[in-house]
């Protein structure tokens, strides 16, 4: 997977856009919650629902994960090029 | 990365005959453990809590090929790092009680994230057997995994299975016996340590080798320290001297980005194990999950599917629930009482009085809310067991941030509605303290079946076809000051803080009528050994109060309390005995009813329902209905806020709080309601 190197925050992707995760700013509870859910450098994480406001819903390592906005926009990635 | 790759492990299986052998469940959330663990133990199941713990336990023991299993269900758990009290309880049980074996569940449909949890198993001294399940849903998700392949991979044996059909269960079962006859060599293909931590794991074990409790492994406590958990740092802190705690803390401090690092590492090998055994879907295939999750997560229509659903859950209760309730009382409690009364005739009237008034009038009303009970109950365990809880989290999120909480605080709330109890206990699900501590406040304002059987049984006495409508009303009104209290309580003490959303959306699946069953049948057995218990001795205290010194109600202890009371009453329109039935809905909601039974007395000719619609006016029963839902929790809750919360001034905060909600709000509604010309 090509990515482009710019950096956004998770909450910008569109519904079936993917991204590699490249940092997560969180506190050490919710990091450590994160990574064993999968959330881990490099990994593709996939927006399955995002209306804009609110929470999403992504696709992380073959599971669904609800993450609220705000956690959402603490996520770094770098989306793969089309 | 994590355990120890200098000796292959050979791990010694007890092949002894011994009495009974012992295996562990072990699973992370939502891979269908519990539903084996029904599956295996049936009736045969004993739920507890984990010594010291609030967190529930459950054992139970089951026959296959003529031996005798004792099986342990650990808690789910993502992994075995300390992020809550269930990772400490399911490590610690391996590591010290030592089972002769470990079963880990995990998911066909979610093999990457279930493996994490067996990366971290795989590396305790412990022998395992991989339960893959989920077959269906992986297949009903397009996902084909190899069993052969994957166990070949993980050198453990691997069981295809269903944890709902026989067959499969079957299999595993006739696994585990080869497992302990020996006929199975387990080669473990272990997780390597990255170069990058060799160095630093090392130094680490060789600064606590000599103070690490015997039964960890060293390098896994080192691994424990470096990925910062929080329970291992302590115990390290208190076993090691001062001096060697700083080194060793000083070579944490230079890592702390190591628990990134380490998990990075375990989602690597369980990449290695799965690459060759799972087949993907097809690209451009929507599933099941994603055609429903259209509808059940959409931030408007989610909405009103969950309204709608809750909506035909008090439906059922008000349509079903409310007349069966009724025909037991006339039509079962009331003859009874009629029958025994019949029988002590001849008996002194004080024991008349114990037995047809006290005793059967109390209990017997009390027991006549099972059907309501079974009916949420059963809802509730369907709607968790097909996957929709975390969709109605989901949904709530934006409106559960008016109270500066987030959408997992929802789930125990809604819990609430079944039991306050579990409701506060599973507050454990959200992880920020403050977060926690404002649900645990609000959760009682959540009306438990109990008060919902009192409702539903006072509703139609006091307001006859309108019943249906002032139940709706009053659970609306409950609702909307538990948002008030939530909204004011997270401004004025904990200024708004926030906390972190991060919750699983696992798949939907068919539900297990087995593992609805067992749950109902279990809260129907806990209730009416209740009945049979506190509220039997309860019944008798209240009958005995309302009876001596004078031989009638009128003179007796309980007419003089009530009567103390009475000045606060009356602004709600309550005489002094609804004041004492109020009173003794401390000890249990559903009490309140069995005073009142126990004070009117039971009487064949008419329920106690009838003889209460005599007796009071709408609006009187109206400011009851009211105070009655918000009143101060009952003792088991007040008991278990005090346990959750570790604090008796939350908890005399708590009673303290819903003591004047409940009686502004009987006085208001009273007050409003003789204005309006009640």
């Amino acid at each position: 997977m090509t990515l482009i190197p710019m950096k956004y925050s998770l909450a910008e992707l569109k519904p079936g856009e993917h991204a590699a995760l490249i940092e997560i700013h969180a506190g050490r509870g919710a990091l450590g919650r994160m990574s064993s859910l999968g959330f881990t450098p490099g990994v593709d994480v996939e927006m399955v629902q995002n209306y804009g406001r609110g929470p999403v819903i992504v696709t992380v390592r073959g599971t669904r994960i609800a993450l609220g906005r705000h956690e959402a926009e603490k996520l770094l990635v770098q989306r793969a090029a089309a | 990365m994590t355990c120890h790759t200098s000796t292959q492990q050979n791990i010694e299986i007890r092949t002894a005959d011994s009495a009974a052998r012992t295996i562990a469940l072990a699973g992370q959330p939502n891979m269908g453990k519990s539903t084996l663990f029904n599956l295996l133990t049936g009736l045969n199941q004993h739920v507890g809590n984990w010594p010291g713990k609030t967190v529930e336990q459950r054992q139970g023991v089951f026959d296959h090929a003529g031996k005798e299993y004792h099986l342990v269900d650990l808690p789910g758990t993502y992994s075995l790092t300390a992020n809550s009290p269930e990772e400490v309880i399911a490590r610690e049980y391996i590591l010290r009680e030592k089972p002769d074996l470990v079963v880990a569940v995990v998911s066909a449909a979610n093999l990457e994230r279930s493996l994490y949890l067996v990366s971290e198993l795989i590396c305790l001294p412990v022998s395992m057997v991989v339960a893959l399940n989920m077959i269906d849903v992986a297949e009903q998700e397009g996902i084909q995994v190899d069993a052969a392949v994957l166990e070949a991979a993980l050198g453990v044996p691997v069981v295809p299975m269903v944890a709902t059909k026989p067959n499969g269960v079957k299999s595993l079962l006739d696994e585990i016996e080869l497992v302990f006859q020996g006929k199975r060599i387990l080669m473990p293909r272990l997780p390597e340590v990255r170069d990058e931590h060799r160095l630093v794991i090392d130094q680490v074990s060789d600064l606590i080798r000599s103070s690490v409790p015997a039964v960890y492994p060293v390098e896994w406590a080192a691994t424990k320290l470096l990925e910062g958990d929080v329970e291992m740092t302590a115990q390290m802190k208190s076993l090691l001297l001062p001096a060697r705690w700083t080194d060793v803390h000083a070579i944490l401090m230079q890592h702390e980005d190591a628990m990134l690092s380490i998990a990075s590492g375990r989602y690597a090998w369980v990449e290695r194990v799965i690459r060759a055994a799972v087949r993907r879907p097809r690209l451009g295939q929507v599933s099941l999950t994603d055609r429903l999750d259209r509808w059940a997560t959409h931030p408007v229509i989610g909405l009103l599917v969950l309204a709608g659903i809750l909506g035909l859950v008090f439906w059922l209760t008000f349509t079903l629930g409310s007349p069966l309730q009724e025909w037991l009382d006339t039509a079962v409690v009331a003859p009874f009482a009629g029958l025994v009364s019949g029988w002590l005739a001849a008996a002194p009237a004080w024991l008349h009085g114990l037995v047809v008034d006290g005793i059967i009038g109390g209990v017997g009303s009390v027991l006549t809310f099972l059907p309501v009970m079974v009916i949420f109950f059963a809802t509730f365990g369907l709607l968790e067991d097909v996957g929709y809880m975390a969709r109605a989290a989901y949904v709530m999120d934006n409106f559960m941030h008016l109270m500066g909480l987030h959408g997992k605080s929802f789930l125990p709330l809604f819990l609430g509605f079944g039991c306050n109890v579990p409701a506060i206990t599973g507050t454990r699900v959200i992880d920020a303290p403050a977060a926690r501590l404002l649900t645990i406040l609000v959760a009682p304002l959540v009306p438990c079946a109990a008060r919902l059987g009192v409702l539903a049984f006072l509703a139609p006495a006091f307001f006859g076809s309108a019943a249906a409508l002032v139940s709706w009303g009053l659970i609306l009104l409950s609702l909307v000051v538990l948002v008030l209290s939530g909204i004011a309580l997270n401004r004025l003490l904990f200024k708004g803080e926030r906390t972190a959303f991060v919750m699983e959306m696992p798949l939907y699946h068919l539900p297990n009528p087995r593992t609805i069953g067992l749950l109902v049948r279990q809260r129907a057995v806990s209730f009416i050994k209740k009945a049979g218990t506190v509220i039997l001795v309860m019944s008798a205290a209240i009958w005995a109060l309302s009876y001596f010194p004078g031989g009638n109600l009128e003179s007796s202890f309980l007419a003089k309390l009530g009567s103390l009371l009475a000045p606060v009453g009356s602004w709600m329109g309550m005489d002094w005995r609804l004041t004492v039935a109020l009173l003794t809905s401390f000890l249990a909601k559903e009490n309140s009813v069995a005073t009142l039974g126990v004070m009117f007395g039971s009487d064949e000719s008419s329920g106690l329902a009838q003889t209460l619609a005599a007796t009071y006016s709408p609006a009187a029963g109206l400011a009851f209905l009211v105070v009655s839902l918000l009143f101060i929790p009952c003792a088991a809750t007040v008991a278990v806020i005090r346990q959750e919360t570790g604090s008796w001034r939350w908890t005399l905060f708590n009673i303290a709080f819903m003591l004047v909600l409940s009686v502004g709000a009987g006085v208001a509604v009273y007050q409003l309601a003789v204005a309006v010309g009640g």
